[in-house]
C-alpha cells in the first residue's frame, strides 16, 4: 500500500468519483484558483491544495470556481442535488457557514422530510475546521456539534488519511446531505492509503487502540492527541483504549456503549467548545445507558467556552493536549 | 392587453386556473375559521394572474420554486388541488403526506421545488435547478418566484450574480404586492428593483400583474431567452394582496377604502372576464360554467381532505434520511 497524505487521499477520492459518475460536480471558492486571470491555471488547486488537478481532468463546467457568495452557491448546490446532480460544495472555512446556514439547516437538511420523503438531496459540503494555524477566531472553529444537532444532516470528521478517503467516497455516493469536515492541521499527515476506491460506512466507530483501564473517545484531530496520550500512559502502566467515532451523525452508539460497559471509565476528547457539544452528548448517552457499569465520572477534555484566540501561547492552551488527556485519565484511574 | 394570441382552450385554461386559485384561497380562509386547518397560512388571492401568466409558458418538467405564499404557484404549475388541500389539513393524503404544510408544499413530479418558509431562500435553490438543467442538457428552464420583501435579502442579490455569471436558464419573478408582511415596500426598499437587476446586466421589466396577458407576454420573452441560452431575466410584477400577510392578520394597517378600491379596480378575474367578453373570445355562459366546475372541485377537495386520515405516528421519524443507520 502507498503512503499518502490526508490531502492526497481526499484528492484521490475526488478524482475517482468525478471519473466514475458524470453527475458529480464540484463548486467552491478557489477550488482551482486563477480563474479568469492570465497566469497559471489551477494556481492554488484549492485553498489547501486538496482539489488540485481536477480542473484539468474534468473541466470548468464540472469544477466550478464560485464567487465569494456562500449562500448562493451552497443553495445552488442544494437545488442541483434536488434535481439530478450530485454536487460537492466546499466551504473554505467552516466558520463561513455563518453566512449560508439557512441553506444547510433550513433547506438541504429538511427537503426530504418536509416533502414527505419524495425528494433526495445527495449533497456533500466539504469544509476545513479547527485551530492551530494562528488564524484568529473566524477561521478556526470546530463546529461539528452544531451540524450534528440538525436532523437530516450527516456529519463526518475523519482523523487519518485512510479514513478520509473511504469516508469521502461514501459521502459522495450517499443520498443524504453530508457535512464533511477536514482539519487543516491534518492535511500533511501521512498514512497507508490504497490506490483503489473503497468506502467506509457511516456510523461505524474505529477501535484505534485496545486497552482495559480507560476508554478515550476522541473526535477528528483529537484522535491523534488521544493516541499520543495512550502511548505515554502505557509507559506508566495504564492501558487506554482509543475510540474514533468517525461520524458524529450517525453515531455508533453500540460500540461506545459496549466499550463503556466493558471498561467502566471514559474520557471524551473534543476540540469543540464544551457547551451542548458532541462531547456532552456522548457523555449523556453513556451516563444514561451505562450508569451501573461506570466506575468513575465521565471526564471531558475540550476547548474552553471561548472563541479561538490568536496569540500562539493562548491558542496552544485552547487546544486539548496529550498532557491534558493524561491528567483526566489519571484522575479517574486509581493507581 | 390582448388575449388574441391564445386559443379558445388556452383561454379557458387560463381562466380556470386563476379561478381555481382564487376559490381555493377563499375557501381556505373560510376553513381556517372552523379551526380544522392547523396553524396559519399565507394566501395568494389577488395575485393569480402572475402565477398563471408565468406558468402558462412552462412544460411539465420545467422547474419553479415558490415562497411562503405558495398555493397559487403550485396550482398554476399543475399540482393536484386535492392533495394540496389535504396537506393544509395535515392529512396523510397530502402532497407531502401531511409533513410539510402550507409553507412546504412541493411536488418534484411537477417540477415544483417547494414553497419556502424562509424569504428569498428559493432563489439560490432555483439557480441550482437551472444549473442541473444546463449541465444535464435537458433544455428545462427554472422560475424563482419571490416577493418584494425578498429583494432586501442578500441571497437574492447573490443569486442574481450567480445566475448571470453562469448564464443559467432562470427567470426571477418578483411579485410585488406592496407589503413585506405588515410593512409597506416603499418604507423599506431603496432604489428600484429593475435597476438592481439591470446592474447585473439582467434584462428586467415591470409588469402589471392584474393583466394575465401582459404577464404572459413578458414571461414569453424571458422563458425564450432562458431556453435559448440567453441567461436570466427578472420580471417585477405588481400585484394586489387581497388578504393580510397571513390568514390571521387583521390587516388594519391598510384602510378599508384602500382595500375596497383594490378589489374594485385590480381584480385580475374581473379584468379578464371583461376583456374576453368585450373582444368576443369567451362568453358569460362559458365563464360561468368554469366557475361552477371549479366550485365543485374545491368542494370535493375539502370533503376529501376532511375525510382523510392524519399521518400515522410512525411518520414522525421517517423520511429524515434516505438511509441513516
Amino acid at each position: 500500500m502507498a503512503k499518502k497524505s490526508f490531502r492526497q487521499a481526499l484528492n484521490d477520492a475526488l478524482h475517482a468519483e468525478m471519473a466514475r459518475d458524470p453527475r458529480v460536480i464540484m463548486m467552491g471558492e478557489d477550488l482551482t484558483g486563477g480563474a479568469g486571470a492570465n497566469g497559471v491555471k489551477d494556481a492554488w488547486g484549492g485553498p489547501f491544495g486538496v482539489t488540485r488537478g481536477l480542473l484539468g481532468a474534468f473541466g470548468p463546467e464540472r469544477v466550478r470556481d464560485t464567487p465569494i457568495s456562500e449562500a448562493a452557491f451552497i443553495g445552488a448546490a442544494a437545488g442541483a442535488a434536488l434535481t439530478g446532480l450530485r454536487p460537492i460544495a466546499e466551504i473554505m472555512f467552516v466558520d463561513f457557514a455563518g453566512v449560508c446556514l439557512d441553506q444547510i439547516m433550513n433547506q438541504a437538511a429538511k427537503f426530504r422530510y418536509m416533502f414527505g420523503g419524495r425528494a433526495k438531496t445527495p449533497l456533500v459540503i466539504r469544509a476545513t475546521y479547527g485551530a492551530g494555524s494562528r488564524s484568529g477566531s473566524q477561521h478556526t472553529q470546530a463546529l461539528h456539534s452544531l451540524f450534528t444537532h440538525i436532523p437530516g444532516l450527516k456529519v463526518v470528521i475523519p482523523s487519518n488519511p485512510y479514513d478520509a478517503k473511504g469516508l469521502l467516497l461514501q459521502a459522495i455516493r450517499d443520498d443524504d446531505p453530508v457535512i464533511f469536515l477536514e482539519h487543516k492541521m491534518l492535511y500533511d499527515t501521512v498514512g497507508e492509503v490504497p490506490d483503489a476506491s473503497y468506502t467506509i460506512p457511516f456510523g461505524e466507530a474505529r477501535v484505534v487502540r485496545d486497552g482495559k483501564d480507560v476508554a478515550i473517545i476522541a473526535i477528528g484531530r483529537m484522535v491523534g492527541v488521544a493516541e499520543e496520550a495512550a502511548r505515554s500512559l502505557a509507559s506508566e502502566g495504564i492501558s487506554a483504549c482509543v475510540l474514533d467515532p468517525r461520524t458524529t451523525s450517525p453515531l455508533d452508539e453500540d460500540t461506545l456503549l459496549e466499550v463503556t460497559e466493558k471498561i467502566g471509565r471514559v474520557v471524551i476528547v473534543d476540540e469543540a467548545n464544551p457547551r451542548c457539544s458532541v462531547a456532552t452528548d456522548i457523555s449523556a448517552l453513556l451516563a444514561d445507558q451505562c450508569f451501573d457499569a461506570l466506575k468513575a465520572p465521565i471526564k471531558l477534555v475540550t476547548a474552553p467556552h471561548s472563541p479561538v484566540p490568536y496569540a500562539p501561547n493562548l491558542e496552544d492552551a485552547y487546544i486539548p493536549t496529550p498532557a491534558a488527556v493524561m491528567k483526566a485519565v489519571k484522575s479517574i484511574v486509581k493507581r | 392587453m390582448s388575449g388574441l394570441q391564445l386559443s379558445h382552450d388556452k383561454l379557458i385554461e387560463v381562466y380556470r386556473s386563476m379561478r381555481t386559485i382564487r376559490r381555493f384561497e377563499e375557501r381556505v380562509m373560510d376553513e381556517m375559521a372552523t379551526g380544522d386547518i392547523p396553524g396559519n397560512t399565507h394566501l395568494y388571492a389577488g395575485q393569480e394572474a402572475s402565477a398563471v401568466g408565468v406558468c402558462l409558458h412552462l412544460k411539465e418538467d420545467d422547474y419553479i420554486s415558490s415562497t411562503h405564499r405558495g398555493h397559487g404557484h403550485s396550482i398554476a404549475k399543475g399540482v393536484d388541488i386535492d392533495s394540496m388541500m389535504a396537506e393544509l389539513f395535515g392529512r396523510a393524503t397530502g402532497t407531502c403526506g401531511g409533513k410539510g404544510g402550507s409553507m412546504h408544499i412541493a411536488d418534484l413530479r411537477k417540477g415544483m421545488l417547494g414553497a419556502n418558509g424562509i424569504v428569498a431562500a428559493g432563489a439560490p435553490i432555483t439557480c441550482g435547478a437551472a444549473l442541473s438543467a444546463k449541465l444535464l442538457g435537458t433544455n428545462q428552464v427554472a422560475i424563482a418566484f419571490a416577493g418584494d420583501g425578498a429583494m432586501n435579502e442578500g441571497v437574492m442579490s447573490e443569486s442574481f450574480n450567480l445566475a448571470k455569471i453562469w448564464m443559467l436558464p432562470i427567470v426571477f419573478v418578483i411579485e410585488d404586492n406592496g407589503f413585506g408582511e405588515a410593512t409597506a415596500n416603499e418604507h423599506v426598499s431603496a432604489g428600484s428593483f429593475t435597476r438592481r437587476a439591470e446592474s447585473y446586466d439582467i434584462p428586467s421589466i415591470e409588469v402589471d400583474g392584474t393583466d394575465v396577458f401582459q404577464v404572459y407576454s413578458a414571461t414569453g420573452e424571458a422563458v425564450e431567452r432562458a431556453r435559448n441560452g440567453g441567461g436570466p431575466t427578472m420580471l417585477h410584477i405588481h400585484v394586489p394582496r387581497y388578504y393580510g400577510h397571513y390568514s390571521g392578520d387583521p390587516d388594519n394597517y391598510r384602510t378599508p377604502e384602500e382595500k375596497a378600491a383594490m378589489r374594485q379596480d385590480r381584480d385580475c378575474l374581473s379584468i379578464f372576464r371583461k376583456h374576453v367578453k368585450e373582444v368576443s373570445l369567451l362568453d358569460t355562459a362559458e365563464l360561468d360554467a368554469v366557475d361552477e366546475a371549479v366550485e365543485a372541485e374545491i368542494n370535493r377537495a375539502v370533503a376529501a381532505a376532511r375525510a382523510a386520515p392524519f399521518p400515522p405516528l410512525s411518520a414522525l421519524t421517517t423520511d429524515v434520511y434516505v438511509k441513516y443507520l
